[in-house]
């Protein structure tokens, strides 16, 4: 089998340590159960509301995140189970609040479009498109004014770019030289509509225009969109102002659990299936030595207990009390 | 005590924030060189400097969205949008983010953002330029609404407002700025949100409103008074959200009869809301229906007399009032 990947296919020794090497293929996997069980739940009515899933783009959320350090924050659009995950958010918690249960990171009043976690900082999960972009040049305002030099990763997907709040976003955090990364999932598809028919340049020049550097990277090698956003954290974390990386990726599954799919041929995804993620990893490991057969068989199996864990948690944990349905509507400073 | 008009007041509340906690910001169009559109913080830019009175691009929703992040990297931004008509572009942010990230995140994240706005007609700046939109973000549950009509109250709910942990939209009427009135020079006064002014006592009729109505209201129940011996009582909601509706219910059930007026449309209004809560709380004490006056239901006009004929007048508020005896 051959990888099409620009870095997990080059030769040479391996570019990171094994252990972080097999910590990116178990979270891969682990991201990709989970959200191969969450839908499996959905049709089973367990979760319900949208369900949107980053299976095939899961090289996008462990290879950028894990090039932050713990105190940065990541803010991300609604297919944002993967990104939870990878910043250190428990999923047994995600899928308590795919459930909707009282153990889910928002208590069940959240769902599966708005996972945040601060103490992971974890900042989200929005659900209209690009409204998260200004709030995350607001957070490396806060980050520059108090001195406390935090990044902040916001993942966003190609549907962003037509919105005005793209733009705002990306002239305020130039203007205002803010610590973010402006990290975009191009999956190629906005929904239904393909990103051809959408936008009339290329995505890193729009960055460009706006004297942001940028970069567009292979977002099905989980080793390039590490080591290139690397580039970005050390650029955003000396002070330089913001940083755009465009990843090209895809999704296995539909826009949601409820699109039928007419917009693309069976033959891309196939296409796509062969540069997967996690197949690239493990055969580059494998060709080096670092993962045998038995050794991948083992953390296949990790991976299935622990995704069935997160089912057994999310199953046992309660409903939330009707009594509770006027808390946090506004925070009072008697404790309302 | 100093004598100061409504803008000076605003100023003083900001000066004193700016001062007392290192974490509150201003940011907006026309902030900082420029002074304000209707010269609020002015001077601010020389005293503070321009990190803090934070001048920024037309960009209504991009600005919200940054004081959302920012406050929730612990800072205490204030956004001014030079009017409440230009806030429509950043609506989705204010409602979607602002007001509901508290309750969907169960406490872990709250914003404590200021937005301050200038609203209101009567300048001959036509449909798009003359609305009324404190109904609006009342509407919204996670949001607080505030809306002075003196000097005093507007200094002391600036102050309140950015003491709040939640998202507080601060809708200053463009007919009040240059509003004179004593105003106290403690820097610890504050105006607590949820109380209503008794502005005016009386016994006949309860005249209910907010921001700019509240002059036309004082007005009429001074006409009132003198013309047909109708003694009137004046209520200043002062904020919409949260909303005092027991001083509203204890003046109605003294005089029986009530009154609201407002700048804004009457259809789907607030003032639809007042009245509805009148009737729920109130309804045996009624003595007539309760009447509301309120904009004409048309896009503003630009000329002058047709403007004049499109809002309510205190002669509108006299009418009402006598059409209950």
């Amino acid at each position: 089998m051959t990888v099409e990947t620009a870095v997990t296919g080059a030769s040479g020794g391996p570019v990171l340590p094994a252990g972080q090497l097999e910590r990116f293929l178990y979270e891969m996997a682990f991201i990709r159960r989970f959200e191969e069980k969450a839908g499996e739940m959905y049709t089973r009515g367990k979760i319900r509301g949208f369900l949107h899933l980053y299976t095939g783009q899961e090289a996008c959320a462990v290879g950028a995140i894990h090039a932050l350090e713990e105190r940065d924050r990541v803010i991300a659009h609604y297919r944002d189970h993967g990104h939870a995950i990878a910043k250190g958010v428990d999923p047994k918690r995600v899928m308590a609040e795919l459930y909707g249960r009282v153990d889910g990171t928002s208590g069940g009043r959240g769902g599966s479009m708005h996972i945040y976690d601060t103490s992971k900082g974890m900042m989200g999960g929005y659900a209209i498109v690009t409204a998260h972009l200004p709030v995350a040049v607001g957070l490396g305002l806060a980050s520059a004014m108090k001195g406390e030099n935090f990044i902040t990763l916001c993942i966003f997907g190609d549907g962003s770019v037509g919105e005005g709040e793209f733009h705002e976003a990306l002239n305020l955090a130039v203007l205002w030289k803010v610590p973010v990364i402006f990290f975009c999932e191009n999956n190629l598809y906005g929904m239904g509509v393909s990103f051809a028919e959408s936008l009339s340049t290329e995505i890193p020049k729009l960055a460009a225009a706006y004297n942001m550097p940028a970069v567009s990277i292979d977002g099905m090698d989980v080793l390039e969109v590490h080591l290139e956003t690397k580039k970005a954290v050390e650029h955003c974390r000396a002070g330089k102002g913001p940083y755009f990386i465009e990843a090209m990726t895809y999704r296995y599954r539909g826009h949601s659990m409820s699109d039928p799919e007419l917009y693309r041929l069976k033959d891309e995804i196939e296409e796509y299936r062969r540069r997967d993620a996690i197949t690239s990893l493990r055969l580059y490991m494998e060709e080096r030595g670092l993962i045998d057969q038995g050794r991948w068989r083992e953390l296949e199996e990790r991976v299935e207990r622990d995704v069935e864990e997160c089912i057994a948690f999310a199953e046992a944990s309660p409903q939330p009390s009707i009594g509770t349905l006027f808390d946090h509507v506004t925070k009072e400073s008697n404790g309302g | 005590m100093a004598e100061m008009r409504m803008r000076d007041a605003l100023r003083e509340a900001l000066r004193e924030e700016l001062r007392r906690d290192p974490t509150v910001f201003l940011m907006g169009e026309d902030i900082g060189a420029y002074g304000g559109s209707y010269s609020v913080t002015k001077g601010l830019l020389e005293e503070f400097g321009p990190e803090r009175v934070r001048d920024t691009p037309i960009a209504e929703s991009g600005i919200i969205g940054a004081g959302i992040g920012a406050a929730l990297g612990g800072l205490r931004p204030m956004v001014e949008l030079m009017t409440i008509n230009f806030s429509l572009l950043a609506l989705d942010q204010i409602v979607n983010t602002a007001a509901k990230l508290h309750y969907m995140t169960n406490g872990q994240m709250h914003v404590p953002m200021v937005i301050r706005m200038a609203s209101g007609g009567g300048s001959q700046l036509a449909a798009t330029h003359s609305h009324s939109l404190e109904g609006l973000y009342a509407h919204f549950p996670g949001l607080k609404v505030v809306c002075p009509s003196n000097p005093a109250d507007a200094k002391g709910l600036l102050k309140r407002a950015f003491r709040d942990d939640n998202t507080v939209v601060f809708i200053e009427h463009t007919a009040n700025y240059g509003f004179k009135g004593e105003v106290p020079d403690d820097p610890d006064f504050l105006v607590e949100f949820g109380q209503a002014n008794v502005l005016r006592e009386g016994s006949d009729v309860t005249i209910v409103g907010y921001s700019g109505s509240v002059h036309q209201a004082m007005r009429a129940a001074a006409m009132l008074e003198e013309q047909d011996e109708i003694s009137a009582e004046v209520v200043d909601l002062r904020t919409l959200r949260p909303l005092d509706m027991d001083t509203v219910v204890r003046s109605v059930k003294k005089t029986n009869r009530a009154v609201i007026v407002e700048d804004a449309w009457k259809f789907g209004g607030f003032g639809g809301e007042l009245s509805a809560q009148i009737m729920e709380r109130a309804f045996d004490w009624l003595d007539a229906p309760v009447a509301r006056v309120c904009s004409k239901d048309v896009p503003m006009p630009y000329n002058r007399d047709l403007e004049f004929a499109a809002l309510p007048s205190e002669e509108d508020i006299v009418e009402a009032v006598l059409a209950m005896f």
